[in-house]
């Protein structure tokens, strides 16, 4: 039988058996549900390994104390699905309205369980395909010149069963623990392992190590039973209502720093935590001081022989020794399961966490292997929210999309519409779109221009750092220029010390849309599709380079950029602009006029009036249109030709003397003899 | 003759190369340094030069030299050396001994010296040149103070030669400069004379002359036969510049009258050449002394602002109207020449200089519009809105639409509410879309019509509340209408978004298309427009199509145009055995089309030929539009697609009874005929006095019969008012169209539609503000690595300081969040809405 099988495997290598898929998943937390979810729709032969026996499992222990800071906005007084999206941080995405994670939760920062029953109920009502209870402990590649990437990947699970893929996507996350190495560290605490029951804090002083949102997390629970607690990080407090950045400290978890600033005994240090030493005296209490007196010790002495930082500096800031000290100084991915071939490299400062992969998500040191989900982070770290659920499941579907191109053949979905909704496809957008939104300055919706540009072409969020391979990433065809519609927030407006408060600072004006501050969107103009030199060298903070114009619609307190004069009349001005047109509406009879006095008329008349489409108006609106000057009522007008002065220069006017004759003198007298 | 001109042409050359040449002065050193020895052995006979001399530099006359030495390469130009003679310490000679000579410059003829100028004459190059050739042209150009003097030097010209009387404000201008150079030129030609005293110029002819500004006058005294008269005089309108006069002295020197016996299209002329345009005077043998008389006439008061020329139209074989007498040419290239009829000549002048001056008046408009521009870049009216549809709809915002009748539809609520009625009429639109919130509008008024109407129900989707459902529903563009049938097939409504339209396209639908009809009498009743009776209000023709019943091919084509027209048309067929009792009724066999309009009283029976489908659709389509019909805003594209000249009869109200007949006989003559007949009610079309006025300028009396070549050249024909509409005399018109010998009224622009106003210039603001910023174009190509901004030594205060003042005090008086700010703002607003009303 072992014979049988060896023989009938498909691929076979080292005596053991491969399970091909072309797609393999490992780990079946949101972002490889949501992969699977696409690759489920698009009918792919695909597989999620799971080491655990259920899916979502770092969301089964952690957050430690299991408040989910990711927001769950029931209510926004919005039916617009697409749009609730924007406000809600949790669901993944899908068909399914019952997957909605407001369904899930009551809670504005929803448990961490209610996550992992609704991972659980995405899986299986969506009847995913994933393999739990397998843990890949090694990946490796096989060349082979019929493969899709020239290579399979080779999965090795740990029962030393092999898998085999054409194509790899790691949502694995970032789940093993950062630790730092000092003397001392024996005595620290590990997040993961801390005690989550304030009791066992009572009467004790703490220090944490760390600066993020598990270590606000941890002493948010403790704060209250605590004799006090201190915080011990090389970077300065980053806020996130200050650097717009999800990642940063949330203001759900900052109690310590208002006791610290109301002097309730609780504080926050700025050091390096590779400058410390901990040594712990008789009583079990635990002394900080630097690791440079540690080194200078006569190693045999006792506690009593090291020099304390007290001893020099008598109002050392931490000389009042510790009951205990937790480190909580946040994750990193798992490198290890990668064979060296796969060139799985660390990225560079304060990326090291994450594995180096292209715009497009794509690893750099391997072809065909995807890194998605928090893993994926690196492409927009404290900037976007691709670290998140509700980013990435938008950079999923991205993925999904160049995958479905590259190998399948299928297009990026696009949509093509005549050039008179060309406004209104871009106003649509940017006010619903979730995508957009969400991973603002990562994902933009590309408009590709038609010839002549009568019709133009729509894609949605496409990751806007590989633009430059547009054509090859998409099967779509950009020869007669594109826009970029993308969100940003004002430049130098967030950041960790800025203030974020000052007065006036939203802007009002359309026209001096380009200051706005928060979240607002823009449009770039591109008449050839940028190179990627010229991606390379765009400016630094520029999601782009520099395009041969650019229109950013005023920021908006509702988000609502629907506005027609503050909103949609500039961005038409900037479209009409680039495309060298006129896209105003007209009713019938204007069209019925440009028909009989011009040869040529605007696109809005060519598209729908000569069509037999055109907008015949009701009696009130083109009362209004005239009492506006925009229309001319000709059935008050007398039989000599004169107007009343006051329409005398309306732009209506402005039409009409655009085509009357051109030598009006002589016209003149032609009708003067006739009568 | 013509070696005068080619003349005139070399010399313009040479006047081009010293203009052209100015720019460049001092890029090349042009100056010698001589020795005395060197420089007075170098003298030759009949060549100038500028001398001065100088020991060592002394400061004091630094600034004078250099201009001297700048001048070096305009004086090389006529022939003019400059020399520096740097004198040896030791010598005590003539020029280099006197500390006064060094302060002097010295003009030679050969080794003559003719002029010596002290350094205060020579301030600049103008100054240099303008005297340097002012002392060399003495003979050439006289200069008078006196009215006596300038009275002997004309009397001595008359009838010998022409003058060019110039008058400086002073000497050593550039004017000055500029009449010297011309001199230089054109001295052996004309006599030049010149003053500085503004008497004189009172007496030329200027009853209050600007004495500031200088003046050139050109007298033709070659002509002058009698001599007690004085010169006639053609005054130069522009600066004098050197170009400027040489222009004007080129056209002086045009024959005034040129004769011409070819096509106007081929001739060009001086004036042309020069920017101005040529106007013709079209004679025949019979006036052609009167012609000519005309033209010179004519001439004479164009001389210097247009060219005249004769055409004899005997010579020229064209198809130029009998009626036109005049012809303009303007100097522009692809401008077609106008050929006019004018009564006198006072009309040839007007048109000539009437047009000047509008040009003129735009462009100080222009200008104007430039400064108010750089005065208040926020005044341009960007920010108000021209579209008038988004316009009108934010005007009726506030008025509360009776929605009453139409039922509001959610993603929950849609498919059930399908399955409730027959037939189910979605309005899909977005409530910030403006055409689509205008339709919207137009729904109410169908709701209303429809009210009470069975088995129609009329709802709406807000896609901006319920992207799902009109996703699926496959609506990608607002506003989409369809009717779904009770749970099976949809259908999209793709006419005028009108009430009218919309209503009769919903009852329309309500029937199967095509209807099947049992019997004889439901077919006659239907062709009479009486069965369905519900429908008997909405249709204008029925389209019956009689199959035999071995006709399956063609009646399957039939149903389908059926499904494909439906709702526009009211299609029925009748396949029963007796069908044939029909045919024969209309003459027809089957297949054939029986079409039946204005009640009945009218069946056209058509033999069904074509198979597909499309082509069934395409001739129903067709068979439908009118002969004579009346053209109207809704049924204007119908007749657009056949992409045929349009012959309008304009009408105040009806036709009348005799026009309508002849206009039908014309229609009806020529089947497949070229052109779309047609008639207009401007009572029913106001808009038509729209079209006429274009046409127009006013509107004319009515009727009125016009020729539009819409979609080929777009020229206007009117037909002439004197005839009356008879299928005759149009048929006569139409020919003299084809043959080319009316004269269009008008043109239709051929414009495109370009952006109405600019946008923002938002990449620009971003480079003023933020000079930093490296987005500058070359930064893009630049090949320097390091692209970031100087990092600036503040830090973050520093970036934060950014915006300019200038902008940051602007968005002091128009904060957005701040609610503080809301009183002013909204007080702007308002006068926003002043605005409008003003326009």
């Amino acid at each position: 039988l072992g014979l049988a099988l060896y023989t009938s495997s498909l691929c076979a290598a080292n005596g053991a058996a491969f399970l091909y898929h072309d797609y393999c998943i490992i780990g079946a937390g949101p972002s490889g549900l949501q992969a699977a979810y696409f690759l489920q729709q698009a009918g792919r032969d695909y597989i999620v390994f799971e080491r655990s026996h259920a899916p979502g499992s770092f969301f089964a222990l952690y957050p430690r104390h299991r408040k989910l800071i990711s927001i769950n906005k029931r209510y926004t007084g919005k039916s617009n699905s697409e749009f609730n999206l924007r406000h809600d941080w949790n669901s993944l995405l899908s068909h399914d309205s019952r997957l909605l994670f407001r369904r899930y939760s009551r809670d504005f920062f929803p448990d961490a369980d209610v996550m992992v029953r609704y991972l659980e109920d995405f899986a299986s009502l969506l009847k995913l395909r994933v393999q739990y209870n397998t843990a890949i402990v090694h990946v490796t590649l096989e060349r082979d010149e019929q493969a899709w990437n020239g290579h399979y990947f080779l999965l090795t699970d740990q029962d030393r069963q092999n898998y085999k893929c054409s194509s790899l996507l790691v949502a694995t996350g970032t789940w093993v623990p950062n630790v730092v190495n000092f003397p001392g560290s024996e005595y620290v605490e590990g997040y993961e392992t801390v005690s989550i029951n304030p009791e066992d804090f009572a009467g004790q002083t703490v220090l944490i190590l760390g600066r993020g949102n598990s270590a606000f997390e941890t002493a948010e629970n403790i704060l209250g039973v605590t004799n006090f607690i201190h915080m011990v990080s090389r970077s300065r407090v980053r806020l996130s209502w200050a650097t717009h950045y999800v990642g940063d400290l949330r203001a759900i978890n900052n109690g310590l720093l208002d006791t610290y600033q109301l002097k309730s005994l609780d504080g926050l240090l700025e050091g390096n935590l590779e400058d410390l030493a901990i040594v712990k005296d008789k009583k079990g209490k635990l002394h900080i001081t630097l690791r440079f007196y540690l080194e200078n010790r006569n190693t045999s002495a006792g506690i009593d022989s090291i020099t304390l930082p007290q001893d020099e500096l008598d109002n050392f800031a931490t000389r009042a020794p510790y009951d205990r000290v937790i480190r909580c100084l946040g994750w990193k991915f798992d490198f290890s399961i990668y064979n060296r071939s796969l060139r799985m490299m660390p990225g560079k400062g304060n990326k090291k966490k994450y594995p180096q992969i292209k715009p497009s998500y794509e690893s750099r040191g391997t072809r065909g292997l995807f890194v998605l989900g928090t893993a994926s982070h690196s492409v927009d770290f404290r900037k976007s929210a691709g670290g998140f659920i509700h980013g990435f499941r938008y950079t999923t579907r991205a993925v999904h999309r160049l995958l479905e191109n590259r190998h399948h053949g299928v297009p990026w979905p696009s949509t093509v519409y005549p050039i008179t909704q060309l406004t209104n496809s871009i106003i649509k957008r940017v006010n619903e779109a979730s995508g957009l939104y969400q991973m603002f300055s990562v994902l933009a919706d590309i408009v590709l221009l038609r010839e002549n540009a009568t019709a133009f072409e729509y894609l949605e969020e496409y990751p806007v750092g590989v633009l430059a391979e547009l054509e090859m990433q998409t099967g779509r065809k950009a020869p007669n220029g594109l826009f970029v519609v993308i969100m940003e927030y004002g430049r130098n407006f967030s950041g960790a010390d800025k203030d974020v408060f000052y007065y006036n600072r939203a802007v009002g004006e359309a026209q001096h849309a380009w200051q706005s501050n928060f979240l607002h969107p823009v449009i770039y103009y591109y008449k050839h599709l940028p190179t990627e030199r010229e991606m390379r060298l765009r400016p630094q903070d520029w999601p782009l380079p520099r395009p041969d114009a650019v229109h950013h619609i005023v920021e908006d307190f509702l988000t609502d950029w629907t506005a027609p004069n503050a909103h949609i009349l500039p961005l038409r001005r900037f479209l009409e602009n680039c495309l060298s047109t006129d896209l105003r509406n007209f009713f019938a009879e204007s069209c019925f006029l440009f028909a009989f006095t011009r040869q040529k008329l605007p696109p809005f008349c060519r598209q729908g009036y000569v069509k037999m489409q055109g907008l015949v108006g009701s009696k009130g609106l083109r009362r209004h249109a005239v009492e506006a000057g925009l229309l001319e009522d000709y059935t008050l007008s007398d039989f000599s030709g004169n107007r009343a002065p006051d329409s005398y220069e309306g732009p209506q006017d402005q039409l009409l003397r655009d085509h009357t004759i051109p030598v009006r003198p002589l016209q003149h007298l032609i009708n003067a003899k006739d009568e | 003759m013509s070696a005068q001109k080619d003349r005139w042409v070399s010399s313009f050359s040479f006047l081009l190369f010293c203009a052209s040449s100015i720019p460049t002065q001092g890029s090349a050193r042009l100056l010698q340094e001589l020795s005395p020895q060197e420089y007075f052995g170098s003298l030759q006979a009949g060549r100038a030069s500028l001398a001065y001399f100088s020991p060592n530099v002394s400061p004091g006359a630094q600034p004078f030299l250099e201009q001297i030495e700048n001048s070096a390469e305009a004086l090389q130009d006529y022939g003019i050396s400059v020399v520096k003679v740097n004198c040896p310490k030791e010598d005590v000679s003539r020029y280099c001994g006197k500390e006064n000579a060094l302060r002097k410059a010295y003009l030679f003829r050969g080794n003559m010296l003719i002029r010596e100028f002290p350094t205060d004459a020579l301030f600049d190059v103008n100054s240099v040149v303008a005297n340097v050739l002012f002392a060399l042209l003495f003979n050439e150009v006289k200069y008078v103070e006196t009215l006596a003097d300038l009275q002997n030097i004309e009397n001595a010209l008359k009838g010998r030669s022409n003058m060019v009387f110039a008058y400086v404000p002073a000497t050593g201008t550039a004017e000055h400069r500029a009449v010297m150079e011309a001199a230089f030129v054109y001295g052996p030609v004309h006599q030049f004379v010149l003053t500085t005293e503004a008497t004189l110029l009172k007496d030329a002819g200027n009853d209050e002359p600007d004495v500031s500004s200088a003046r050139l006058l050109f007298c033709h005294c070659q002509q002058a036969t009698d001599l007690a008269q004085p010169c006639r005089r053609t005054a130069m309108e522009q600066a004098l510049t050197m170009l400027n006069i040489h222009r004007h002295l080129k056209l002086m020197g045009a024959p005034l009258v040129t004769e011409v016996a070819e096509d106007p299209e081929k001739v060009s002329t001086v004036h042309l050449q020069l920017g101005l345009p040529l106007v013709f005077i079209l004679s025949q043998k019979e006036t052609y002394e009167a012609d000519r008389r005309t033209a010179e006439f004519v001439a004479w008061q164009l001389l210097g602002k247009a060219g005249v020329a004769l055409l004899s139209r005997d010579l020229v074989d064209l198809n130029i109207l009998l009626r036109s007498n005049v012809a303009l040419k303007a100097p522009d290239e692809g401008v077609p020449i106008k050929y006019l009829l004018l009564e006198d000549t006072d009309e040839v002048i007007t048109l000539v200089e009437d047009k000047s001056k509008v040009e003129q008046i735009q462009e100080e408009e222009e200008e104007e519009e430039d400064e108010q521009d750089e005065d208040e870049k926020e005044n341009n009216n960007q920010d108000v809105q021209d579209d008038q549809v988004v316009e009108a709809v934010s005007r009726d915002k506030k008025r509360e639409l009776p929605l009453e009748q139409i039922l509001v539809l959610t993603e929950e609520t849609f498919h059930s509410a399908l399955l409730e009625t027959a037939r189910t009429v979605v309005l899909f639109y977005a409530s910030w879309e403006a055409v689509s919130l205008a339709v919207l509008r137009s729904y109410t008024e169908v709701a209303d019509h429809l009210k009470g109407t069975r088995g129609v129900l009329l709802s709406r989707v807000n896609c901006w509340d319920w992207p799902g459902v009109c996703t699926k529903e496959n609506v990608t563009q607002f506003p989409t209408v369809k009717i779904y049938e009770k749970g099976e097939r949809s259908v999209m409504y793709d006419g005028m978004w009108g009430t009218e339209e919309l209503t009769s396209f919903i009852m329309l639908s309500r029937v199967s298309c095509p209807l099947k009809l049992a019997t004889v009498e439901e077919a006659e009743g239907y062709l009479r427009g009486e069965f369905p009776s519900e429908l008997s209000s909405y249709h204008h023709a029925s389209i019956l199509g009689v199959f035999s019943t071995a006709t399956s091919e063609a009646r399957e084509a039939f149903e389908e145009a059926g499904n494909i027209l439906s709702g526009h048309v009211t299609m029925g067929m009748y396949f029963e055995d007796d069908a044939l009792a029909l045919s024969r009724k209309y003459a027809v066999s089957p297949p054939a089309l029986l079409l039946g309009r204005s009640g009945g009283r009218s069946v056209e029976g058509i033999a069904l030929s074509k198979q597909s489908a499309q082509d069934v659709v395409q001739m129903i389509r067709y068979e439908l539009l009118d002969i004579f019909p009346e053209i109207t805003v809704q049924n204007l594209p119908r007749y657009l697609q056949l992409r045929k000249p349009f012959l309008i009869l304009f009408s105040d109200g009806d036709v009348g009874q005799m026009e309508s007949k002849e206009m039908l006989k014309l229609a009806k003559g020529r089947p497949q005929q070229a052109f779309v007949a047609c008639w207009l009610n401007l009572k029913k079309t106001p808009v038509g006095r729209g079209v006429l006025k274009a046409y127009f300028a006013t509107v004319p009396s009515l009727p009125l019969l016009v020729w539009v070549n819409l979609h080929a050249g777009g020229q206007v024909f009117k037909f002439p008012s004197e005839q009356t509409i008879t299928e005759m005399n149009i048929l006569s018109w139409l020919e003299k169209l084809k043959a080319g010998v009316e004269i269009p009224s008008s043109t239709l622009s051929e414009e495109d539609w370009k952006p109405p106003l600019p946008a923002y210039d938002f990449l620009q603001m971003m480079e003023t503000a933020v000079p930093e910023l490296p987005l500058h174009t070359s930064h893009r190509r630049g090949d320097a690595p390091t692209r970031r901004p100087p990092e600036s030594p503040g830090g973050d205060t520093a970036i934060r300081e950014e915006p300019p003042q200038e902008t940051k005090a602007e968005k002091v008086g128009s904060p957005g969040r701040d609610l503080r700010g809301t009183a002013p703002r909204l007080a702007a607003r308002e006068k926003q809405g002043k605005r409008h009303s003003e326009l």
